[in-house]
């Protein structure tokens, strides 16, 4: 039977299986896949008669003009610089509150304060920046109950780039430490208490074991955890960059990713060109930072590689 | 990829047996330290619930005595005005109400459908290419896009202002179809779909009448997931949606941040705001919007967040 016709018989045999991943399938294709594609688009003249097939090409022009603009250079900063101290910060805490909330001894408790921590995960970021500005707002929390009793200024948050630089990742962590926890704490609860038993035999302080025990078993959550996040280090969650902050603009500075950057560019300036040259430029770093995660994985240990 | 949710599941299998028979008293923690711990928590806590308790008290306070003592914790001077200003019109509300839930209801049993669709032939050994199959799937997580030619493309097709530019993009999600594969590798016996194929029933008999029956779980985890992204969806609003009508309530909260800000534009600050605002109750309708917004979630947060963790804990640790 030649390879063709060992093709067909597959598809005919397998017809009804086939048929069911058909409709998934196309969503995958035209959601995913034929965006991919689309990517040409960054190295056209876009015009809306044209559409992404019938625009002239232009080469590398598009990057040249976005590589001139220094809001793409920020973004870019601002981007690397904020992801990895998210993912240092999220993931040390989560760690710690799991560790810590294992050890409590009502479980009742531990029960309630992990519905507690997990409740921001379950709002939209829109819902977030109504309770951020609730505390910063000019009459907000912090101005007008605790800084006025304290004789201090109010200080006028959503002009001031710099404070972003400390709310940006506290709101990062309030939302999204809870979602960790609980992650790292089925981690934690997994481990054999066998362990914990013989250490308790041999002596060991709490911390030994957390030290000795604990972490080391948690160690290939942790890598699966993060390698995944390393593979986003280009891609900002737009919602905290571009809600929370109100969508300022004076606040850019520091609250420009690139994420914004192409939304801006696109749906605000109406850039087509600009904006498609950053979103290549974004697909494919955070392409190439992927494999190399990766690789770095499967050659310290293959184990954790995610392929 | 395979091994790393299959190793962790069996791990969350344990943590189940481990919470039956309680861990070995002489290791627990002295009273001191466990009485610090539970002051941490409740104070970590105690934040994560603060800043939601905060809003709902000024939705009910008094515009004035806002502007003068500002956003406080218990309402000085209590007021329904708010509310009353904003349901004064509130055809848009309701509009927005219908939106999310169209949308949310739609979606969520559409991606469940679809997922399963997908999931259930890569989860057959026998299923010729399923390796090329699931590839491409996974490849889409590694590899996207990005916005602007996933937005030329729905112009292209005309999903602008349309309820499908709110479906389409959370349809089938490569991840919720990893966790179903895996879920039906592991717990639906080949001998049974074998037996049932030797009795002559069909593909789709098999996956109505024997699959989906004994994937409850993994249905109500993903639905669940799909009914949080759904109905949390601003993001693809903003993108697509300039027409009122198609108006979802997260949408509708985004818009009314800014357009009560624009109302009070260049007096966001209390020091330049001073009595101009007053005319409009600008900070309490704002947190009023809020609550109609938050509300449902905070209301079925507690009933839902027990399958959520349960849901993490076997399916989402390997991300």
């Amino acid at each position: 039977m030649s390879r063709q016709a060992g093709f067909l018989f597959n598809i005919v045999k397998y017809r009804a299986l086939f048929l069911m991943l058909v409709v998934p399938a196309a969503v995958l294709i035209f959601n995913n896949y034929i965006p991919m594609f689309g990517l040409v688009v960054a190295f056209k003249n876009y015009n809306y008669i044209g559409g992404i097939l019938g625009s002239p090409w232009e080469g590398i022009d598009n990057f040249k003009f976005l590589f001139q603009t220094e809001d793409a250079w920020v973004a870019t900063r601002n981007t690397v610089l904020y992801n990895p101290l998210f993912i240092v910060l999220n993931t040390v805490c989560a760690i710690l509150l799991a560790i810590a909330l294992n050890e409590l001894r009502s479980r009742k408790l531990a029960k309630v304060f992990q519905s507690s921590l997990l409740f921001p995960y379950f709002l939209s970021f829109v819902a977030v920046s109504y309770l951020a500005y609730a505390f910063l707002g000019g009459y907000g929390f912090i101005n007008k109950s605790i800084l006025e009793p304290l004789g201090l200024p109010a200080v006028s948050w959503y002009t001031k780039p710099g404070y972003w630089t400390v709310i940006l990742p506290l709101v990062n962590l309030w939302k999204n430490v809870g979602y960790g926890m609980v992650v790292y704490l089925a981690a934690i609860v997994g481990i054999d208490q066998e362990y914990y038993e013989a250490a308790v035999i041999d002596g060991a302080s709490k911390w030994k074991q957390i030290w000795k025990i604990t972490i080391p078993l948690i160690v290939p959550v942790i890598i699966v955890l993060v390698i995944l996040q390393i593979g986003r280090i280009f891609n900002a969650d737009f919602g905290l960059f571009y809600q929370v902050p109100l969508n300022t603009g004076v606040l850019t500075p520091t609250t420009s990713v690139i994420d914004t950057f192409v939304y801006r560019s696109l749906l605000i300036s109406g850039n087509v060109g600009m904006s498609a040259a950053a979103s290549f430029y974004q697909s494919v770093v955070g392409f190439v930072l992927v494999l190399l995660t990766n690789f770095i994985v499967r050659r310290t240990s293959p184990e954790n590689a995610l392929f | 990829m395979n091994a790393h949710i299959e190793s962790h599941t069996s791990a969350a299998g344990k943590a189940r047996k481990r919470k039956a028979n309680p861990s070995v008293t002489s290791n627990g923690l002295s009273r001191t330290a466990n009485a610090l711990l539970v002051a941490l928590f409740a104070l970590l806590s105690l934040a994560c619930i603060y800043p939601v308790l905060l809003v709902i008290a000024v939705s009910f306070t008094d515009e004035q005595s806002i502007v003068t003592y500002g956003y406080q914790i218990i309402p000085k001077q209590f007021s329904l005005f708010a509310y009353r200003y904003l349901f004064e019109d509130a055809a848009q509300i309701y509009r927005s109400y219908g939106v999310s839930i169209a949308v949310t209801l739609i979606g969520t049993v559409g991606s469940l459908l679809l997922t399963s669709l997908l999931a259930f032939p890569l989860s057959r050994r026998d299923m010729p290419y399923r390796n090329v199959l699931a590839f491409g799937v996974f490849f889409t997580m590694l590899f996207s896009g990005g916005l602007v030619p996933w937005y030329l493309i729905y112009n292209d097709a005309g999903l602008n202002n349309t309820l499908w530019a709110l479906i389409i993009p959370h349809l089938v999600a490569p991840f919720n179809v990893i966790i179903m594969r895996t879920f039906f590798t592991n717990t639906i016996p080949v001998s049974l779909i074998e037996s049932a194929k030797i009795d002559g029933a069909g593909e789709f008999k098999i996956f109505a009448r024997i699959v989906m029956p004994l994937s409850l779980p993994v249905m109500a985890t993903i639905g669940l997931f799909q009914t949080l992204a759904y109905w949390n969806d601003w993001f693809t609003s903003s993108v697509f949606i300039s027409d009122n009508k198609l108006v979802s309530l997260q949408y509708l909260m985004y818009k009314t941040i800014y357009n009560i800000q624009y109302l009070n534009s260049g007096m966001v600050d209390a020091n330049v705001a001073g009595s101009a605002s007053a005319a409009i109750p600008v900070e309490t309708v704002r947190m009023a919007m809020a609550i109609v917004g938050i509300g449902p979630i905070v209301f079925v947060y507690p009933f839902l967040q027990k399958y959520f963790v349960r849901g993490l804990t076997v399916g989402a640790v390997k991300g």
